[in-house]
């Protein structure tokens, strides 16, 4: 096989990727009172149907809350547990490790039914804090594995001159060890979110009736009827989920430049 | 307490949240359902406590879940299959691309970032019967109305495939990436022909990212229950449905623990033979 047979190949296969989603993104725009094709011309008419659909924006916000509180929550536990992992010898390191990525080496629908039908016996039903649980358990391997990567890289030289100095280690840690970690905390929790706000397998077991997160909502918008709005949902969360991170980048090395100026 | 026992307990202070969070919402819970799997469902109280084989015979005798589960394994190898095929010329080009290799592979992370139900869904656009290919047929007169192309076993591999090959893609990427560019020159130098060179030095050594991309793209599409939902029929039913359908429709928790457990130990058997003979540290790599 030649190397141009290998690149059209390969832009076949990207074109594979991402042709469905532009269309979405496409159709989000298009004119036509049934929102399918064909394109009759540009319109926002489904962004505002969405803006007045009351059971989208619920939906909405209890997805931005649920992202911000699983990212929150995740990182705290991953970053501590990334820091004894990278930062001390700890007897049974792979053990610990396998235990803490478990939650990604579990079918997620399993996962889902075990932690339901504990909290349950518990006396936690469908609710929002099973709701919690569920994301902070899932998303925790992925923070972890994130964030240990990125600590790897950080020397502990600068921490040692700061103890050396006289600094206590709770100082330390937050004049020293914080802010160079800080690019390690921001991935985990973006990425802690972006998960979080994509979920659907686990969230169908574990919303109560009645709380619909974005995806759960799409899922009952796809099986009831498919409406038109649903493609300009679609398009506000990719537009969340892949715009913001790159928008954060594009910040963050700006910043970074900017600061080596 | 001196300083040394203060060292050793620190990371254990550290830990002890996450491993916590950990025990309490997964291996304990787990642990639960093995016992929940010998429960009974009561048609009128609360289920009843016990030692009963019941849900378990029916998980393993009842030809209707064993026909189910035939049909699950297969779906996740043809998708495991087609996702090797595409997926392992693209990730080679990436590799040894020269100008735009950072485009490609940013473009390569993006699909991880866009919600699966909107890829999943992004398919009825495509071919539903008001989708891009309905109505492109009709528009120049080669069908009158629209052809009914979803909801069968094929769209279901189709978003399996869509859904799983950025994972298929970067782990073969990141195992190419990996290899010395020098040993296939020094093969060509030696006598081999490029297509030579490249069967018998570089694709036994991507061998391992191959095999993690094909572990995730087999456990990943076997666990699934949304895209037989959207994109198949009523008789497209994976096992992840029926677990679905005895937890949340029939509320048969019971018989939907003996039945996740089941699913448990079947792809859970898969991870540990790829452990015992790859380990763990392959599958992680893609991630860092």
């Amino acid at each position: 096989m030649g190397w141009a047979a290998i690149r059209t190949y390969t832009i076949l296969v990207y074109l594979f990727m991402f042709l469905p989603v532009a269309v979405v993104v496409l159709l989000s725009f298009n004119q036509n009172q049934f929102g399918s094709f064909p394109m009759t011309g540009l319109s926002l008419r489904w962004f505002e149907a969405l803006w007045n659909n009351e059971a989208v924006m619920r939906a909405f916000r209890t997805s931005v809350v649920l992202g911000l509180l699983t990212a929150l929550i995740s990182t705290t536990l991953g970053v501590l547990a990334s820091l004894a992992l990278v930062r001390y010898s700890v007897p049974g390191k792979n053990l610990i490790t396998t235990i803490l990525i478990a939650p990604i080496l579990v079918p997620e629908v399993v996962l889902a039914v075990a932690l339901l039908l504990f909290l349950n016996w518990l006396g936690i039903g469908k609710s929002f804090a099973l709701l919690l649980a569920g994301h902070v358990i899932f998303t925790l391997p992925f923070v972890i594995l994130v964030v240990q990567a990125r600590l790897v890289g950080i020397r502990r030289d600068v921490e040692e001159a700061a103890l050396s100095l006289g600094a206590s280690p709770v100082q330390t840690f937050f004049s020293i060890t914080l802010p160079l970690l800080m690019p390690a905390v921001a991935a985990g929790g973006l990425f802690a979110f972006t998960i979080s706000f994509d979920d659907i397998t686990g969230t169908l077991f574990w919303k109560p009736g009645g709380v619909e997160t974005v995806p759960t909502q799409i899922f009952s918008m796809l099986r009831n009827s498919i409406s038109p709005e649903i493609n300009a949902l679609g398009t506000v969360m990719i537009v969340m989920t892949v715009g913001l991170p790159l928008l954060g980048a594009a910040i963050a090395r700006s910043m970074a430049l900017k600061r080596g100026a | 307490m001196s300083v040394e026992a203060r060292e050793k307990r620190q990371p254990w202070i550290l830990l002890s949240p996450a491993l916590g969070a950990v025990t309490m919402l997964l291996l304990v819970p787990l642990i639960f359902i093995v016992v929940y799997s010998f429960w009974l469902r009561s048609a009128t109280g609360p289920d009843v406590v016990g030692f009963h084989l019941d849900n378990w015979e029916s998980t393993l005798t009842d030809p209707f879940y064993r026909f189910i589960l035939f049909n699950t394994l297969k779906i996740a190898a043809i998708t495991t299959v087609i996702c090797a095929l595409l997926g392992y010329p693209a990730a080679y080009f990436i590799t040894r691309s020269s100008g735009n290799k950072m485009l490609l592979l940013l473009l390569l992370m993006l699909p991880f970032w866009i919600s699966y139900i909107i890829r999943t869904m992004s398919w009825i656009n495509i071919l539903g019967s008001s989708g891009a290919v309905n109505t492109f047929l009709m528009s120049i007169g080669l069908i009158s109305s629209p052809i009914q192309m979803l909801y069968n076993e094929v769209t279901v591999i189709l978003g399996l495939v869509h859904f799983l090959l950025p994972f298929m893609v970067l782990n073969i990427y990141v195992s190419l990436d990996g290899i010395d560019t020098n040993l296939e020159d020094a093969a060509t130098s030696l006598g081999a022909t490029r297509w030579q060179s490249f069967l018998q030095v570089t694709l036994p050594l991507s061998l391992p990212g191959l095999a993690a991309g094909g572990l995730l793209c087999f456990v990943l599409g076997a666990g699934t229950y949304i895209t037989p939902l959207v994109l198949g029929g009523p008789q497209d039913a994976m096992f992840a449905n029926l677990v679905f359908e005895a937890i949340i429709t029939q509320l048969n928790w019971p018989l939907g623990s003996a039945l996740s457990m089941a699913l448990l130990l079947v792809l859970g058997s898969l991870v540990a033979i790829y452990n015992r003979f790859l380990g763990m540290s392959q599958l992680t790599k893609g991630l860092g």
